[in-house]
This record gives C-alpha cells, structure tokens and sequence, in this order.
C-alpha cells in the first residue's frame, strides 16, 4: 500500500500531456515587467530607478520585511521604468520594466552547464546565500526560502521534506526538472540539509510519474540519508500538511507550521534554485513553466526568464488555440484564470495552462442538496458547504467557529459538488474577513 | 480575444457528478421497485404511480413559478422521486384524488414551503405519507393482496382485502407467535414478494437491487442503510432471545413493510439524514431502534415512517454533534 494522507481527497483526470516535452529555454523577453509582489509576505521594494543600466542577475528590489524576498534583474538593460503592471488577479501591482538591450550577466556567475558536487559553503552561508538570490516557494505559494529555514530557536527541524508531487493536473514542470536536472536537485537537496542541520530528507513524488521516481532512486543510492518515497496518487497530495502526513503521520496542529512536528518542506524546483545560487552563484532570474492544454499545438515544458509576458509563452506553443476560453496560471486545482495575457510569468508560475470555451464555463449552480460530498473529500475535515453558508450570511463567528481559516483553498469540495456551488470563493472571502476579524482583535 | 477570457475562481475542472444526474439515478434505482408493483398490483398500481408523479411535478412547477417565482427546476428528478415514493407508500386501492391530496402535501407543504430541493427538513415522501395516514386513516391501512398477474382489473376490490403481516401481528397481540406464524408468509415469499402492503414494499429483492445499484454508483453510502438495517435486526432479535412466545423472529422484522424501502431509499435522502458518516450510523441505528419500537409497542403496525420522520427532525442536532473529523486538532 502506497502512503498517502488520512482526511478527504480527490482524483482528477491527470492530463500530463506535457510530460514528454524535455524543457527548453526561450530566449530572454525584448521588455521584462517584474512584480514587486512575487512572495508572499511584504512587496518588495525597488532598489533601481528610470534610466538605470542592469545587468542579468543584478539585485532591483529588497525584501525589507521579515517575510519577504529579494527580486533580480532577468536581463540586461535600461530601466524604462517602475511604475504598475498587471499580475495574475488582474490588478495593476507596482513593477520594474527593463527593456533588454545586449546579454550581459553580473560578475561571478557559473553559466557552465558543469555539475558542481563538492560542498564548501558552510551552513550559515548557505542561508545567506537563499536570502540573497531571492529564492521563494517556487511550487506556486511563494513563500520566502529563506523564512522556512529559519528554525525557531524552541523548534528542531528533523526532516527536510522535498515536494515532487505535483499533483496539479497537467504541471509538469517539476517532473522534468526531475528527469533532467536530477544531480543538480541532490545537490540541492544536500545544501538544505546541511542548512537545516537535519540527518534526513524525503523526496516524495506521486506514483504517476514511476521514471522520476526510478531515477531519482539511482541518483541518491550513494546518499543513505536521502530517502525516495513514492505516494498514492491522490490530489491534493503535494499540499504541505497533507505531505508530512503521508509521510510520516504527523499532523500540523492548526495554525501552525510544519516546524512544530520537525519538518521543513520545499519544493523540487526551489531546491534546484538553491543548488544554482550557492553552487553556480547565479540568483533566482529564471524558472520552469508548464505550457499546455488539450488543444495546444506543442505542449511545452520552457525555461523561462521571470517576466515574460505569458502572451510570449503562448506564441511560443502555436499561439493560442481556436475556441480557446480561459487561460490559467498554474494548475486547474488552484491556479489563476487570467484577465490579461500580458501579465508576467512570476516566481511561482508553475505552469499555463488552456482551456477550450466548454471547459472554462462553469456548470450551473443548484440549491445545496446536503450530500456531504464536500466534507468527505475536505482534506482538512472542514465542512465546506457550513462555512459558505456562514459566509453567504455574513456569520462571521460561525465562519471563524468552524475553522475557516484552516481551509487550503485546495478546490476539492467544489470539485465534487454535483450542485456546483461556488464553496473555494466563499471560503475565500471567509478567510479574508475572518483573518481581519483576528488581526482586528489582537491589536 | 484578450476579453472574451472567462475569469472565474479557481478550482477550474469539475468532478462529473451533478444533482440532476443523482437524481435521475436514484429514479432508475426505483424502476425494480416499480415493476413489481405494477405486476402485482396491476392498473390501479400504475394509475397511482402516475398520478403521484405527475401531481409531484406539476405541483412543484406551478409552486416555483407562481408563488415562489423562480425558475421550476423539476427536471432534476427530485419531484419525480418524491412521487414515486410516496406512491410506493400507498395500498392500490387508495382513491386517486386521495393520492393528489397526498403528493401536494408532499411537495407543497414538506418541500417547497421550505424553499424547495436541499431546504427541506422532512423527507416530503415520509411527510406525505404520514400526512395521508392521518388524513385518510381507513383508506391507507386496507390492503388488497396481490395477486398474478392484474388480478385487480377493476377498481372495487372489497372481496380481496386483507391484514398485512404487520397487521396480523399487530391485531393479535398477547397471543403466542406460533400461532400467529401460520398465517404470515414465509421468509421467502416475503422476499422476492408477493404479501400484502404498500406498493412499492411487496418485494424486499426488488429494493436491494434498487439499493446495490446506488451503493455501487455511490450515490449513497452504506452508513445509514446497514446501520438502520442491522440495528432493527439486532434490537429485534435482541426482543425474540428474551422471549420467543412474544416476539417475532427478527428476520421477519426484516422483511415486513416498508423496512427496506425506508433503509435503502427514504432513510438515506441527503437532504434529511446528517452530513458526517458517524451522524449517519447515528440516525441509522435511532431509525431501527424506533421502527421496533414502534411496531411491537406503538399504536401502528408499520413504525419506518415514523422512525424517518422523528430522526429527520434530530439530524441538525446530530450534524452539530458529529462534526466530521477535521485536521490537525
Ligand atoms: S457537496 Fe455541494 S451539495 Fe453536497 S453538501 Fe456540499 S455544498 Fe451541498
Ligand atoms: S478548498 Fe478548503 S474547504 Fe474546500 S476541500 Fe479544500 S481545504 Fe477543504
């Protein structure tokens, strides 16, 4: 029997059309728009002007706050400006637009293809080094590397737990950086450890991708520490809390992070960034994106330099297909339908995916029917079609009584609805206003 | 082209079941139900039915367009179910405008005063038919026995009346059951079907079948069903260990009335019965502990309804005190 995790889930039609693609690299964009707002946490903030000369690599923005993370320049150029541009929600964020004039990298950088193994960075370097190159959560919720490495002194970090699930339908983005940077990522992986201070890391990777797992096998045979657990296939395994239960039944209290029960999660392709910034001193300036969609001429797997247009991805794939509806950024499960095809790919772009005009409509709503679909599949154990009522009826304590805040917004109990009710965007806008409640009342 | 995205939250993909299709199963998992009843009970079984099910619908159109003014959904199925059952409550000889009464009952007054599908409290089958039983109290409770095949061509049936099972047991209380027991059908007959009663009941096969095909196509779980199932049985039992002069042998509890239909069908509308799959062994187990109850010291022979009926009204305290179990807590 497969590991997998206790509460709920789902299994959608899996759709990794894309999985055969190897990544290719696409040339860096005429004009780069960088978002300001790439983490979570706190905006980062400029640190160039109009009119500046960049180079690829050179840092343009600071995280000041605790929870917030360097941004770099994507390419070469002049700073045409820092003003707004649009993001994934559709809404105008501030942003550094630098047209792309030459190739020219920061110095100290190893473009080399050369795998380089050997460790010399100590470990306070090597959280410096995170820090430093801006990398976050590459696995789509972006949260600051960095942040997640710093153990609380009360806290012990036992596991380093690296997330090669993917359990996004149609994201391939990870299991080809598996297939192909392989080294690399134990190399990543050994970084973290040796950041973390812990004896043990788990690679997990769902069962549907049985090469990766076979090759990530043999290319940690010689590290004993390093263990390749391969798990049921079952959505949303690749969710943090959903992960260390599979893996090793802890459960993340409530509200807590996963620090609490020992574990530290990142995801595959962050460990490769990591293995890139302290090994080829080469900060986050780029990324892998699944381009796909069961119309799409070439369903692609590209590296990509952060802010693209995701129109130039598009045009890269055969444009965008007749009777196209929707487009989203990242998975079906949880990405985001964009408005505007100009927005950039951001650091935790995962993939793009599209949709033909049948599959983008929505089915129509009916009344609740009270089949308890919804909190079967919740993998919190939350009762989905209870808070949406509380949120229709602005109950707000109701809301915040039945854990509101606990929702991953994972899209399971919408999913299975056979009402169809909109629960993930009520649940949303609980969570919104619940989170303003408590914020409220601490203060 | 840029505007003519659809922008909407995510999760973008949907699983495949919807309610319409739900509905129109669970309509399909009636179908064996029905075809005994007509091949027993003849014309009048099918007059019944239909009048039951297009009094549902018609009455569920007229009350969503005219009063309550919204868009009639009555093609989801969910009028056609509750006509069907409630037909399925009823003896065949039961006068067709006592049938209407009873649907608009069910429909207006259990279902869409509340607001329609997914607002109910009650089963409106179960309230339909309790609301019936009040109402026409000597009409519901005579039984032609069936007979094969259409033996009940015509619509006087007077000579080929008779006590359920139930009723037999009902009526002759005090006396020793081995006395009674000769005149009961056996376990057999009572299973495949062919004994006085409502009619969608005479046939206990013809409901598991209906059941299985739900369980499979998971419509519903088998939480309530086994739960309401096997308590009766337990607790029936339980009664015939301490003293078999008194009480019936339990499998024959299992078997008379309306026991299947109610476990399988009536006891396990979403709508009605608790959401966490503890709550529902909950309300499973109160339906067969009432429906014994009911029957051996109650003052009807048949006691589902009434089982379905009072744990209808606990489910939202059993939803509050049964939360599924949630994570990390
Ligand atoms: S799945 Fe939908 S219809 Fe079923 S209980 Fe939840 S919200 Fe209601
Ligand atoms: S979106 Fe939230 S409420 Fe819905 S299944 Fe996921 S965790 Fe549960």
């Amino acid at each position: 029997m497969l590991k997998t995790f206790k509460l709920g889930g789902i299994h959608p039609e899996e759709n990794k059309i894309s999985k055969n693609s190897p990544i290719e690299e696409i040339e860096a964009p005429e004009t780069a728009y960088i978002l300001m707002n790439q983490n979570l946490g706190a905006p980062s903030v400029p640190v160039v002007s109009k009119g500046d000369k960049v180079k690829i690599g050179q840092l343009i923005a600071k995280g000041e706050a605790f929870i917030s993370a360097f941004v770099h320049s994507p390419v070469s150029g002049t700073v045409a400006a820092v003003d707004t541009h649009v993001d994934a929600t559709g809404y105008k964020r501030t942003a550094i637009i630098i047209n792309k004039e030459g190739d020219e990298w920061v110095d100290g950088v190893d473009l080399s293809d050369k795998l380089n193994s050997k460790i010399t960075a100590s470990k306070e370097e090597i959280l410096e080094i995170i820090k430093d190159s801006g990398i976050v959560g590459l696995g789509g919720a972006t949260f600051p590397a960095h942040v997640k490495l710093m153990v609380p002194k009360d806290k012990k970090a036992e596991y380093l737990i690296v997330n090669g699930v993917e359990c996004e339908p149609y994201l391939t983005s990870d299991y080809r950086l598996m297939l192909e940077k392989a080294d690399e990522i134990v190399v990543g992986v050994r970084l973290l450890m040796k950041a973390l201070d812990v004896p043990k890391a788990i690679i997990a990777i769902e069962n549907n991708k049985p090469d990766a797992i076979e090759h990530m096998k043999n290319k940690t045979v010689s590290y004993p520490e390093i263990l390749i657990e391969a798990l049921k296939v079952k959505y949303p395994q690749g969710a943090e809390k959903q992960l260390i239960y599979s893996l090793l039944k802890r459960e993340v209290p409530s509200g807590k992070l996963p620090i609490e029960v020992g574990c530290v999660v990142q995801n595959i392709g962050t460990t490769f960034a990591v293995y890139e910034a302290v090994q080829k001193n080469k900060p986050l300036i780029e990324r892998i994106v699944t381009v796909t969609g069961k119309k799409v001429k070439k369903p692609s797997n590209f590296k990509v330099r952060i802010g693209t247009p995701v129109s130039t991805l598009i045009e890269k794939v055969g444009g965008i297909p007749e009777g196209s509806g929707k487009v989203i950024s990242g998975g079906p499960m949880m990405g985001k339908s964009l408005a505007d095809l100009n927005t950039p790919v951001v650091k935790g772009t995962s993939g793009i995916v599209i949709f033909d005009e049948k599959e983008s409509k929505r089915n129509v709503t009916y009344n609740c029917i009270r089949c308890a679909r919804c909190t079967d599949v919740c993998p919190m154990g939350l009762q989905p079609y209870l808070l949406s009522n509380a949120v229709e009826n602005n109950a707000w304590d109701i809301a915040e009584k039945n854990k509101v805040m606990d929702c991953i917004e994972c899209g399971s109990c919408h999913y299975t609805c056979p009402s169809n009710r909109p629960l993930v965007d009520n649940l949303r806008i609980g969570k919104a206003k619940v989170g303003e409640i408590i914020r409220n009342r601490k203060n | 082209m840029m505007n003519l995205l659809t922008v909407s939250g995510s999760p973008h993909i949907h699983g495949n079941q919807n309610v319409k299709k739900i509905m129109w199963q669970v309509v399909l998992a009636l179908m064996p139900a029905m075809l005994v009843s007509f091949w027993y009970f003849g014309l009048s079984a099918i007059l019944l039915t239909v009048i039951s099910v297009t009094g549902a619908v018609v009455v569920e159109y007229l009350i969503a367009k005219f009063l309550l003014k919204t868009t009639p959904t009555v093609g989801d199925g969910s009028a056609v179910i509750t006509g069907l059952l409630l037909a399925f409550n009823v003896p065949s000889s039961l006068p067709w405008w006592e049938m209407l009464i009873g649907v608009t009952f069910a429909i207006g007054v259990a279902k869409m005063a509340y607001g329609g599908l997914g607002k109910n409290p009650f089963n409106p089958a179960i309230a339909g038919r309790i609301f019936m039983l009040v109402s026409f109290p000597v009409d519901m409770t005579t039984w032609p026995k069936p007979g094969l095949p259409f033996n009940t061509l015509n619509f006087s049936v007077d000579g080929l009346t008779g006590p359920t099972s139930l009723g037999i047991l009902k009526e002759r209380v005090g006396e020793n059951i081995s006395s009674i027991s000769a005149q009961l059908p056996d376990y057999m007959t009572m299973f495949i079907g062919e004994k006085g009663g409502s009619l969608g009941e005479v046939s206990a096969a013809a409901i598991i079948l209906g059941g299985l095909f739900l369980l499979f196509r998971r419509i519903i779980s088998w939480h309530i069903p086994i739960s309401f199932l096997l308590s009766a049985f337990v607790f029936a039992g339980i009664l015939y260990l301490v003293d078999d002069t008194q009480y019936i042998n339990p499998m024959f509890h299992l078997l008379a009335g309306g026991l299947m239909l109610g476990a399988f069908f009536m006891a396990t509308d979403m709508v009605t019965s608790p959401m966490s799959k503890t709550g529902q062994i909950v309300f499973g187990v109160g339906c067969g502990l009432l429906t014994i109850l009911i029957r051996v010291w109650g003052a009807y022979p048949e006691g589902v309804s009434f089982a379905i009926l009072i744990m209808n009204a606990f489910t939202p305290l059993i939803n509050k005190m049964f939360k599924p179990k949630s994570f990390g807590r």
